[in-house]
């Protein structure tokens, strides 16, 4: 898993029926900070239905992006499986002892 | 599986089920040395690892739901054991 900040919405059209109530998300992927981005934005299914603009979620993919949905047996490759409220990052020097 | 070092943990309250009263630990990448290669991943603990620890990772996603016991568990990264040491041959 990875963590990721949601900077969009996508609205599908026309979409796969297991797929087409599910919210898909733009979403910048970050790094262990939470704070600067780490690769290409992706677009995430958001099983949990709650991620909004602006929100700092962690996510899956491939495999167990399916399994984060459901029902489960779904074509999607990116899936968010948690919002997230703080990310702790131990300081160097405590992990330096 | 891969070796990895404990940097820190992520919060949260709104997650898949299968997160639920399971701790989400924030781990480096390392190399054989020991040294942080610059990735990171965010794992599930299966044996109680702590701030700093030098730890076993399970980075596939069968073994995973083996040990959760849950065939639908939307997880790949499982911490599976604390290291004490690294010898190269």
């Amino acid at each position: 898993m990875l963590l990721g900040r949601v900077i969009g919405t996508v609205v599908p059209n026309t979409l796969v029926e297991e797929l087409s109530a599910t919210p898909m998300l733009w979403v910048q992927p970050l790094d262990k900070q939470g704070e600067k981005e780490a690769g290409e934005p992706v677009v995430c299914a958001d099983p949990t239905r709650m991620a909004g603009r602006g929100q700092l979620i962690y996510w899956v993919q491939s495999r167990e992006a399916a399994l984060a949905m459901e029902p489960w047996f779904v074509p999607v490759d990116d899936a968010i499986v948690g919002l997230v409220d703080e990310v702790r990052n131990y300081p160097d020097t405590e992990l330096a002892r | 599986m891969i070796l990895g070092r404990v940097t820190g943990s992520v919060v949260s309250t709104i997650h898949h089920p299968v997160v639920e009263g399971r701790k989400l630990l924030l781990a480096d990448r390392l190399d054989q040395d020991g040294k942080p290669t610059g990735g990171y991943l965010i794992a599930l603990d299966a044996v109680g690892a702590g701030m700093g620890e030098t730890v076993l990772i399970l980075d596939e996603g069968n073994g995973a739901r083996q040990i959760l016991e849950d065939d639908e568990a939307p997880v790949r990264s499982m911490v599976v054991g604390i290291v004490d040491d690294i010898e190269l041959g």
